[in-house]
């Protein structure tokens, strides 16, 4: 690896200041932004009072989840109920640790970068498992166990779906990933690759449409029915910073992450285009009623899962045909 | 180097003292957790050793989705108190004595081995390029076993869930 330094220190341990301080900026700055767009869509105004186009809102919001009784209720399990919102905020921003936001702009650039992510999706289930069991409530436990199926159904087609782009560039590092998309984005070749990562990244986010572990018309509020004051805030930050980094995955495997023509800087088109798969995951919220449980796991198993395959293996004959011409 | 081997140290300690945990737990979920951590700690481990393909699975197969199942059906299971109670009472320090034994043999003879041979070479860093080759190379027969078990495994599930949902289908009707 070529010494990467900036006044003697690492680059990368100097990366993970503004990427942890930009994500959680950009969580907070989402939670706003997603009110005003659905507001948007919806015909009408959200929050637009406090400060330039009610930007402030958030800080309004904190305040009043800070002010609040951080009440654990006495029948829950009381060490894992606490601990559950940190899992899932934890493995989200671990997430962060390999996106590259420019050349060479990442905390690290592993070689085994898209499995880093999995893995770190991968534990994130278990805020979300561990948060619904501690509560030691009906409600909680089956957005528990909900999230538990559809999160390790879906990780299955999102590891998939990744595959065909890994072959195309030969290298699991997102930064080799990146480079090798010079040419073309992948979302061409990869079409139905994209299409199931993008639909992954939604179940495994678990946002609307596909917020069946809280859907609140059958479970109160799902899994984290029993959290108040800041361990919600917490989980609700760990869900937005979901959405920014499933968006800044599909934008670095599908995109050309910080591709792009000279006349702005890699970082700035790496967060245009993020911040418009962010945009379009809102719209969907927007846009998608809610799908019957069943209906979200049958269409996992019997249409992405098939889709998955033949992709993958069209994709392996025409590398292979490619490699003997 | 030196920062690497306390770091193992390190992950080592968690690791024993999560798998330690596990076994003498009285809550299932905790028990299962503390899993978790070991899984972690033995990821770590296999980083440190040179070989980041296998740490990586290791999260995301065995901590991420095995586990996963593994506490999803204890939270099926609806284990409340009462199964902490249980677990106590045959949890007793006389039950103790044979695995303790018999675990007490296996590590003299660990440490009888370690001793024994020279030092192993420190980890040699393993690219999952280099997995992926050997895989479909040396090891192809091994890995194509495996897929067939798992392929009976998906058949026989299928076949005993397809006989449950014809029982509640008739049930229905």
């Amino acid at each position: 690896m070529e010494p990467n330094t900036f006044l003697g220190i690492e680059l990368g341990f100097i990366m993970i200041v503004p990427v942890l301080g930009g994500a959680l900026a950009a969580a907070g700055l989402l939670v706003w932004w997603e009110r005003r767009l659905l507001g948007f869509w919806q015909d009408r105004l959200g929050p637009n009072r406090l400060g330039p186009f009610g930007v402030l809102q958030i800080v309004a919001d904190v305040i009043k989840l800070f002010t609040k009784d951080d009440w654990v209720p006495p029948f829950a399990d009381r060490v894992v109920f606490t601990l559950a919102p940190a899992a899932i905020a934890a493995g989200m921003l671990m997430g962060f640790v390999v996106v590259p936001f420019g050349p060479g702009l990442a905390v690290i650039d592993l070689n085994i970068g898209v499995l880093f992510f999995l893995a770190m999706t991968a534990v994130t289930v278990y805020g979300v498992l561990l948060g619904g069991l501690a509560s030691n409530n009906k409600y909680s436990l089956l957005g528990g166990l909900r999230t538990g199926a559809q999160m390790v159904t879906y990780e299955v087609f999102m590891g998939l779906s990744i595959m065909g782009v890994v072959l195309l560039s030969g290298s699991f590092s997102l930064n080799d990933i990146v480079r090798a998309q010079e040419g073309m984005w992948f979302v061409f070749p990869q079409a139905l690759g994209f299409i199931v990562f993008f639909i992954a990244g939604l179940a495994e986010t678990h946002r609307l449409p596909f917020d069946l572990p809280e859907a609140e018309h059958e479970l109160a509020a799902g899994f984290h029915t029993e959290y108040s004051s800041m361990k919600f805030g917490l989980i609700m930050v760990g869900e937005y910073i979901g959405v920014i980094l499933s968006s800044a995955m599909i934008v670095t495997l599908f995109f050309g992450g910080w591709l792009g023509p000279d006349f702005l800087p890699p970082i700035v088109w790496f967060t245009l285009k993020t911040a418009f798969f962010v945009c379009s995951f809102i719209l969907l919220r927007a846009a998608i009623p809610r799908p019957r449980y069943d209906q979200l796991m049958s269409l996992g198993w019997k249409v992405l899962l098939p889709i998955t395959l033949v992709n993958l293996l069209a994709t392996g004959a025409i590398a292979l045909l490619q490699q003997g011409a | 180097m030196s920062l690497e081997i306390a770091l193992f140290y390190l992950a080592a300690l968690v690791s024993l003292s999560a798998t330690v945990l596990t076994v003498t737990r009285t809550n299932a979920s905790h028990a299962l957790i503390y899993l978790i951590i070991s899984l972690l700690a033995v990821a770590l481990i296999f980083f440190l050793l040179g070989a980041p393909f296998a740490a990586a699975l290791e999260i995301v197969i065995y901590a991420g989705a095995i586990m996963v199942l593994f506490l999803f059906v204890v939270m099926m299971l609806n284990l409340g108190r009462g199964s902490v109670e249980q677990e106590r009472r045959w949890l007793t320090p006389k039950m103790w004595i044979g695995p303790g034994i018999l675990a007490a043999v296996l590590l003299v003879e660990l440490l009888y081995l370690i001793v024994g041979t020279e030092v192993m070479t420190p980890g040699i860093g393993v690219s999952p390029k280099e997995v992926g080759i050997k895989l479909f190379g040396p090891y192809l027969l091994a890995v194509e076993l495996a897929s067939i078990l798992l392929l009976a495994a998906l058949v026989g599930a299928f076949h005993l869930g397809r006989r449950y949902m014809r029982a509640r289908r008739e049930e229905i009707e």
